[in-house]
């Protein structure tokens, strides 16, 4: 008997077949992977069992029973309890109010008692966290914790971990996978979603691989390798991306002085931050997303001031500069989430022109036809699957990133800030647009990448600085950049 | 002058009667996370069936449940556009303000548009608390309904931090999509919350019509919604500052009305005025550390 | 039933012009049970609201004039909200253009129509842009929500108005609360005799024209949609969301205050404290039945217009109280509200 069967699913959203036939057992005791890549449906069939998506066939079966899982209560009421990337937690209440929220045992609730079987909780599951203590105050390491707690104050017997180690360091995933083995000791059942081959390998008992929602294996792990697994992942020998090396001038075009910035909570995100991108190469920023990378972008783009330092363009000081100043200067910007940078409301055409508005300014008036044609290049030249009167919200998020890249290189910038240019993309978006930073180096251009993806970091730069609690920790060239280095710098190590 | 000072602290609590009704009304839809702008018409239409229902029946009590009832009612409506449909909170909760004050008008027009007198009933009376003593037994010389608001006051708060229903409320107003995870129907707890703060306002303008008035007219609200919706914000949605604010606001009321009797040369207008240009102020200096629901205004929809 | 279900994607196109007409089905069915209850025949009420005024020149002329201070105010309304930026305050707005209107009429009586006229346009823009200018400082720099400032603003310009009628500029003739008169060069000229029929309403075309070109054509349209749709991207765009929501705020006042000016100029000739009735607010109806589109605004308010016209006809031939009119008005915005989202959904086979 499986502690969860999974039989039959299918999924649609819109156009795209989420899940297609999925057929997925979890055995008690175990940690079961779920590995795939961003978009593969792993996240999608695990919503399903936790009752946040109603599959469109299919059924659940909980310790060979068939249960109908309607909503996330309904998950709990049979014992499976879930812990995301995005936490669920209410921020200005306390970790006890957080743990107990939804179930608590009576309709009078009092501060002290819930801290008390929380704390009590805490002890019993080995899961260390001050209950009295507003989750808004605790890290993203103690809050994933409060998560796992929340999850087991309400007794599940099975655990679902969307993509958990996303924002930890390599401490604190041992930490986790510590706990894990520990609970699974005790009789939990684990699902463990991840994109993370090596995390996959190190903790887990069996992995299902899926790809474009359908499972393309069922291995146990003594009997699989990295390398077999990457290939029922991505469907091909994944030679990794060919690497070129750059033609550097060594003309430093960008340079980054000491800059401090504080975020909007009111903490110091960066600290001393310094950095300088030649012309022909692309400076990679590797480093766990949490640890200022966000902070930087926002500087770079111009949206947020920083409180001390210089950023200079060519020997021009574009510190304090406006977006539209920076972007005149010969700076190309990328926003990190392509949702709040660009605005969906509006065409392809408009999204293009509102960064240029002068241009096509006449006495007063907007020059529609040079909008369009204008538009037009630039969708032929990214290979944009849309006409410029689209809204872009109809675009798939490949389209619009490259709406987003074409934006910022058709100026031909002097140096270009790629913000976690691939994120949430399929693999052929992310090769294009890989490629197309690729191009823009081989150019002569200046690339600063800022990804939370190791492996792209790894594959397009051509030195890597590693950025750890708003500072950076270090700045290797690729050819001396191995992933233990990395990791440990990353880390804080020195 | 110590009647003066009397006068004014008996007329304050008076006054702030129906805001504390209004505003803890609009409290519980707000920590719910909706804005909810048909609050000038429930308190206006929640006045004018009271009152109608007073006058048909004889019962005063009977008035005031009727416009609880009518309070409920408008709660669902706002539940209905907000909720369950997700339209744009500010436009839905305007255009039940709209429609709650042309059916009331509307409705005091079919049953007393004959009248040639402006209608009226036995209004409730006043309760001595605290029976003859002086000073403090005139100041808690006030209407039923005054020591109920006052009374609210503290069980709001109760309810609001030590109960499962006040942790559910808190919860969904930062974060609707942590509580529907926590296994908690957000549709329903934002329906209840803006049926109980339906029913609140209903009250608010029920006495006004009920006690205070014993009649009904156009202006009897008179933008006291509208004030409610700023005194939430000053008193940083937390019940006991609601208290606070209501009597500051009644206060300066209070104050024209007692100044108006001492022959002062003001234009009485700038006084009938002067509440709400210090609300503007207050919003001004408060603004800056409103800790509003941080889902507020934002329709909750699960996939 | 079961083989269909409902899909969030848009809808298709026959049933996005199907949803107007339905919602204005369904609300006059909902208004129809309060026709009923004030005992009057629905299909009698609906004929006088919506036929009988087109019926003769002189009652379609008076939906234009009806019309008139709702496209001012509609437009006023979009203007703002196009750009993210809540004006609740129209309806104070409209009075700040109308004491400056009245205040010009009032003191020049030497000077021409073609001076005064213009002088009176621009006092009462300027008017309504100054009303405008608090609440829009207090969103812009301290983030403080424009719906409550904007309405307390309209609460205080109505007692400042009534202080003004009451003491300042009482009536010295008829002691009523009300202003002197305008001099005679400060009304707008007729366009049509006997009726009350004026410039005013080619005024608040032409600034139909206007806004249109703005929001459409112009670099500032294009950054105030921007800001409206998506602040965020707006602002990474290079846009000065801020400057440009402020800019919108003031503008908007202005124009509501030319709806001041109009009803000044055009209708009344004097302040009084009903120079308004709920124009202000109303526009937010007619604002959002028409989209948010200025072609689309300018048809809203029209057909509000109707029907404030048919529901003093309604009131007259069936003796049901006026505020029926208002109550298939607010049904109608609630209606069309509920209704608009069905754009966004369609059903589809499973």
């Amino acid at each position: 008997m499986y502690a969860i069967e999974m039989i039959g699913v299918n999924k649609r959203f819109g156009n795209v077949q989420a899940n297609k036939d999925i057929h997925f057992c979890l055995e008690l005791g175990e940690i079961h992977a779920l590995l795939g890549e961003n978009g593969a449906g792993k996240t999608t069939l695990m919503r399903i069992l936790y009752g946040l998506y109603r599959p469109d066939a299919g059924e659940i079966l909980v310790n060979g029973q068939k249960t109908q899982i309607l909503s996330p209560k309904d998950a709990i009421q049979a014992g499976i309890g879930m812990v995301t990337q995005h936490f669920t937690l209410v921020p200005t209440l306390t970790v006890a109010e957080n743990v107990v929220l939804g179930y608590t045992h009576s309709q009078i609730v009092s501060q002290k008692d819930i801290e008390a079987r929380v704390k009590a909780a805490s002890e019993k599951f080995g899961i260390h966290v001050d209950p009295s203590v507003m989750v808004k105050y605790l890290s993203v390491g103690e809050r994933q914790r409060v998560e796992i707690l929340k999850a087991l104050y309400r007794n599940a017997r099975v655990l679902i971990m969307d993509e958990p180690t996303a924002v930890l360091v390599p401490q604190e995933v041992n930490v986790l996978f510590d706990s894990l083995l520990q609970l699974v000791k005790s009789g939990l059942s684990v699902i463990f979603i991840s994109h993370k081959l090596n995390e996959v390998m190190a903790v887990c008992n069996r992995i299902t691989v899926l790809r474009d929602g359908q499972v393309t294996g069922i291995v146990n792990k003594c009997d699989t390798t990295q390398k077999d697994l990457a290939k029922m992942m991505v469907g091909r020998d994944t030679a990794g991306l060919a690497r070129q090396v750059g033609h550097k001038t060594g003309t430093p075009v960008y340079e980054i002085k000491d800059l401090n910035a504080v975020n909007k909570q009111g903490l110091k995100a960066l600290k001393g931050v310094s950095l300088s991108v030649q012309k022909g190469e692309i400076l990679g920023i590797a480093g766990v997303s949490g640890n200022g990378q966000s902070e930087l972008t926002q500087v770079l783009t111009g949206l947020l001031v920083p409180t001390s330092g210089t950023i200079e363009l060519e020997g021009k000081d574009i510190t304090h500069a406006t977006p539209n100043e920076i972007t005149k200067a010969g700076v190309g910007r990328t926003p990190e989430d392509r949702h709040e940078g660009m605005i969906g409301d509006l065409t392809v055409a408009e999204n293009f022109a509102l960064e240029d508005l002068e241009k096509y300014t006449h006495n007063g008036f907007l020059d529609q036809k040079a909008i369009l044609k204008d538009a037009e290049l630039k969708i032929k030249d990214f290979q944009i699957k849309a006409s410029p009167t689209d809204h872009l919200r109809k675009l798939s998020g490949g389209n619009m990133q490259k709406v987003v890249m074409a934006r910022a290189l058709s100026r031909n910038p002097k140096v270009m800030i790629a913000s976690q240019p691939t994120r949430g993309l399929d693999v052929g978006a992310t090769e294009y647009i890989r490629k197309k930073l690729l191009e823009e180096r081989d150019r002569g251009g200046a690339v600063l990448l800022l990804s939370e993806d190791l492996d792209e970091i790894m594959a397009l730069s051509d030195r890597i600085a590693v950025i750890y609690e708003g500072c950076i920790r270090g700045i290797l060239p690729a050819s001396e950049a191995t992933t233990e280095k990395l990791g440990m710098l990353m880390a804080g190590a020195c | 002058m110590e009647e003066f000072i009397v006068g004014f602290l008996a007329a304050t609590l008076r006054i702030a009667t129906p805001l504390i009704f209004g505003t803890l009304g609009e409290l519980f839809c707000e920590r719910a996370g909706i804005l909810n702008l048909g609050i000038e018409g429930t308190m206006f239409f929640g006045a004018f069936v009271g009152f109608a229902a007073a006058a048909g029946t004889g019962s005063l009590l009977i008035g005031l449940l009727a416009a609880i009832i009518s309070g409920i009612l408008a709660g669902l409506l706002m539940s209905l556009l907000a909720v369950i449909l997700g339209v744009n909170q500010h436009v839905s909760g305007l255009g039940i303000t709209l429609l709650l004050t042309a059916l009331a008008m509307f409705g005091f027009g079919i049953i007393f548009g004959h009248n040639r007198v402006l209608p009226s009933i036995a209004s409730f009376s006043q309760i001595k608390l605290l029976g003859d003593i002086p000073i403090l037994g005139t100041i808690f010389t006030q209407y039923g309904l005054t020591y109920v608001a006052i009374l609210l006051i503290p069980i709001c708060a109760w309810i609001l931090y030590h109960t499962n229903f006040g942790l559910n409320l808190r919860s969904v107003g930062q974060n609707p999509e942590a509580t529907d995870a926590a296994g908690i129907n957000v549709y329903r707890l934002r329906t209840i919350a803006l049926i109980i703060g339906g029913g609140l306002m209903a009250m608010g303008g029920a006495f006004l019509s009920l006690a205070q008035l014993g009649s009904f007219t156009f202006g009897i609200i008179n933008g006291r919604g509208w004030v409610c919706i700023a005194l939430i914000i000053f008193a940083n949605w937390e019940p006991i500052r609601v208290f606070w604010g209501a009597l500051l606001f009644g206060g300066v009321s209070s104050l024209q009305l007692r100044l108006q009797t001492t022959g002062i040369q003001l234009p009485y207008e700038a006084f009938l005025a002067l509440p709400y240009i210090v609300t503007i102020i207050a919003l001004s200096l408060a603004g800056r550390n409103a800790s509003y629901p941080a889902a507020m205004l934002k329709p909750y929809k699960r996939e | 039933m079961f083989k269909y279900k409902i899909v969030r994607s848009p809808a298709p196109v026959w049933m996005r012009t199907l949803i107007p007409i339905a919602a204005i089905l369904l609300s006059f069915i909902i208004s129809s049970i309060f026709v009923i209850i004030a005992g009057a025949n629905p299909f009698a009420a609906f004929y006088n609201f919506l036929i009988a005024p087109l019926s003769s020149q002189s009652s379609a002329l008076e939906v234009l004039v009806k019309s008139t201070p709702l496209i001012l105010t509609g437009i006023a309304v979009t203007f703002a909200f196009t750009a993210g930026y809540y004006n609740i305050g129209a309806e104070g707005q409209l009075y700040a253009g109308a004491i400056a209107a009245a205040w010009i009429g009032i003191n020049f009586p030497q000077l021409p129509s073609e001076v005064i006229i213009p002088l009176m346009m621009v006092g009462g823009f300027v008017a309504g842009m100054l009303w405008a200018l608090i609440p829009a400082l207090l969103k812009v720099y301290l983030k403080i929500d424009e719906v409550v400032t904007t309405l307390l603003m309209n609460s205080i310009i109505m007692y400042f108005v009534s202080y003004l009628l009451n003491d300042y500029w009482r009536n010295p003739q008829s002691g009523y609360p009300q202003s002197p008169d305008i001099s005679a060069a400060a009304h707008f000229v007729r366009l049509v005799p006997k009726s009350r029929l004026n410039a005013d309403f080619i005024m608040a075309i032409v600034v139909v024209i206007i806004v249109y070109f703005l929001i459409r054509r112009t670099p500032l349209g294009l950054q105030m949609r921007a800001s409206g749709a998506n602040a965020s991207g707006a602002r990474f765009a290079g846009v000065n969301v801020p400057r440009t929501m402020l800019t919108a705020a003031l503008v908007s006042g202005g124009i509501a205050g030319l709806a001041g000016m109009g009803e000044i100029a055009g209708i009344q000739f004097h302040l009084i404290e009903a120079i308004s009735s709920n124009f202000g607010y109303t526009g937010i109806i007619v604002a959002t039945l028409g989209g948010l589109h200025p072609l689309g605004v300018a048809v809203a308010a029209l057909f509000i217009g109707l029907i404030g016209t048919g529901s003093q006809t309604v009131s007259l031939a069936l003796g049901v109280p006026v505020y029926l009119g208002d109550i298939v008005q607010s049904t109608l915005l609630l209606v069309t509200l509920g209704m608009l989202l069905l754009q966004n959904y369609r059903i589809e086979r499973r």
